[in-house]
């Protein structure tokens, strides 16, 4: 909601764009897309920037004339921007984006704990970014909008979705009528509310919170530094708990819990709202002047389809799950799903895989979200504790906070970190070769020179690091093949070494990296041709045969 | 090592005490917080987990006493 007399899209720092629906001449020039994607939200978009980065072109509908203005995500985390930089996407977010790597917990007024979230000189990005969903999307809409691989129909409503014999068949209405388009493969990236699940008939299952937030925006000229601030008990707002957030362009993210006595209705009143946030700012030191740009409500839920796949349609983002907002989930893990669906997707359609590499997206992303629900579940419960007994429980955590720096450890709020995949088969058993990492994680960064890191060596398919000796001539062509000694020659002995010590490789190992960064095979030395045939097997790598 | 039974019915003295000296609500946090405490010290998941339970035993009878 706005503040009275504003326009439903009258921001104080955004140029909200306006899209009308494409002629009826261009529809039917273009009807031809083997890939069509549900929702030209942040999800949606980075889902087509994904498929375009493996050269593979999409449509993406969407009912809306403009950018979300209901959703409000507003970190990003360092995953997510390696997942934007392979798409090509990254450029305008290191000019805006805020980051950040501290978090710190108040009760009562007193500082219980200062949180460092893990960074080194071995990492490219920080830890986390703040920047506002609206920035997000226009920057994610800027790289699609330059693609000549990708189509977005805006004004258009799908409003039907039924299986073909190897498809499925969308049926759009826009506001020159309504049109069919078959699509080999669809991803529904509709949102919470997705209507693509309804009309399959699907159900997110799981749990609702009880307690409520407000969030709010306001702009004011506030001098602190981009760090997290979580206050329990605190005089503006005894018992309940606050969350602030600096965002780009002065502008302050403050989520509040209900205070007590006040209904849901009587909350969201404008007048309520600046009262509130009055208190608040007035908590934290703040006396100066302060507009308000934008609030909402909300209550945390950890929901989620039993499968993300339902035949030809793949649920990624909000569609096929919804997580509570304390700890950075959501987006981030709707842009895990996405680049997840999206680089499979990619090898099927380019013929370099069999059509079950898809069947590992579900388990990988359902495990992921599941993981999150665990962590998400136990931050809820601490920010908005359900019951008498986790209410009390959490109490005495934080009045011992005070003295005792290990209770403060409580009230860490457990910011995600990608999943570790080992369900879905897209991960290759393999002997040994790193210690550092766990097969189906992330792989750790390492700086090679003042400005390039391992991450941006790889290739944009499948990498090989080989570290020990191998006929490397062997390994196909849609393989990036990176040796120790190239390492060692082009960024000398010392790089290498630290590459070697980060990862904890043995001598002579060999690791294969998927198109998403995560570590997919190690073995100790360097078969190439049993190292191929396993890739065959688990990726359909026909070319290796 | 266990407490004596001197040394114990110290700690039940001073408990009683000091759980009279707080309002109701604050009661229940009291003896929360020191049960972390108490739990920390012990270092032994597996015997806190058992006493938890144990102490859960026979809450009910008293009352029907009553």
């Amino acid at each position: 909601m706005r503040p009275e007399g504003k326009g439903a899209l009258e921001s104080l720092y955004f140029e909200y764009p306006r899209f009308t629906a494409p002629s009826r001449e261009h529809v039917i020039d273009n009807n031809q897309h083997k890939v069509a994607i549900v929702g030209a939200g942040p999800i949606g978009m980075f889902a087509a920037l994904t498929l375009a980065r493996f050269g593979v072109a999409s449509v993406v509908f969407d009912n809306k004339d403009t950018f979300n203005d209901g959703s409000r995500a507003i970190c990003v985390q360092r995953s997510s921007y390696h997942a934007l930089e392979r798409a090509g996407a990254l450029g305008p977010f290191l000019d805006k984006a805020l980051g950040w790597t501290k978090g710190r917990t108040f009760f009562r007024g007193k500082q219980i704990l200062e949180f460092e979230m893990p960074h080194s000189d071995s990492e490219k990005y920080l830890p986390m970014y703040n920047i506002q969903q609206q920035f997000i999307e226009q920057y994610l809409w800027d790289a699609v909008n330059a693609s000549d691989l990708i189509e977005v129909q805006w004004c258009s409503e799908v409003v039907g979705v039924a299986d073909t014999d190897g498809g499925a068949r969308l049926t759009i209405d826009d506001t020159n009528g309504s049109y069919d388009y078959d699509a080999d493969w669809v991803l529904a990236a509709d949102g919470a509310r997705s209507p693509v699940r309804k009309m399959r008939g699907k159900r997110l299952n799981g749990e609702n919170f009880a307690g409520r937030y407000v969030i709010a925006d306001v702009q004011m000229d506030h001098d602190y530094p981009t760090i997290r601030r979580a206050l329990f008990d605190s005089e503006s707002n005894p018992d309940k708990t606050i969350l602030i957030h600096r965002q780009p362009d002065n502008i302050w993210r403050i989520d509040y819990q209900l205070p007590d006595g006040q209904s849901e209705k009587e909350a969201i009143r404008e007048d309520s709202i600046r009262e509130n946030v009055t208190k608040i700012l007035r908590d934290i030191g703040y006396g100066g002047p302060w507009e308000l740009e934008w609030w909402s409500i909300y209550s945390a839920n950890t929901l989620a389809l039993d499968d993300y796949r339902d035949g030809r349609v793949i649920f990624i983002g909000d569609s096929a799950h919804i997580v509570p907002i304390f700890g950075v989930r959501g987006l981030n893990n709707g842009l895990a799903d996405a680049e997840n669906a999206g680089w499979k997707l990619a090898r099927v359609l380019n013929g370099l895989s069999d059509a079950r590499l898809m069947d590992s997206y579900s388990p990988e992303r359902r495990g992921a979200t599941l993981d999150v629900f665990e962590n998400a579940t136990k931050s809820a419960r601490f920010m908005t504790p359900p019951s008498k007994g986790w209410e009390l429980m959490r109490d005495a955590a934080l009045s011992l906070s005070l003295d005792h720096d290990w209770a403060g450890d409580f009230a860490n709020p457990r910011q995600m970190e990608p999943f570790t995949y080992s369900d879905g088969g897209a991960i290759l058993t393999a002997d040994a070769g790193v210690t550092n990492v766990k097969l189906g994680a992330v792989l750790p960064n390492e700086m090679l020179s003042a400005d390039v890191y391992l991450s941006d060596i790889f290739g944009n398919g499948f990498t090989v690091l080989v570290f020990g000796d191998g006929d490397l001539a062997k390994f196909d062509a849609h393989v990036e093949v990176i040796s120790g000694a190239m390492i060692a020659a082009n960024y000398g002995k010392a790089a290498l070494a630290r590459v070697q010590a980060r990862l904890g490789t043995q001598a002579g190992a060999t690791l294969l990296i998927r198109p998403d960064g995560y570590l997919a095979g190690a073995w100790n030395g360097c078969d190439v041709e049993q190292i191929a045939q396993q890739m065959k097997m688990a990726f359909g790598l026909k070319e290796t045969r | 090592m266990a407490l004596n039974f001197a040394e114990l019915e110290t700690v039940y003295e001073d408990l009683a005490t000091a759980l009279d000296t707080v309002s109701d609500a604050q009661r229940e946090v009291l003896l929360c917080k020191l049960s972390l405490l108490m739990a920390r010290e012990l270092g032994d998941l597996a015997s806190v987990q058992e006493m938890i339970q144990t102490a859960k035993d026979h809450l009910d009878t008293k009352t029907q006493q009553d």
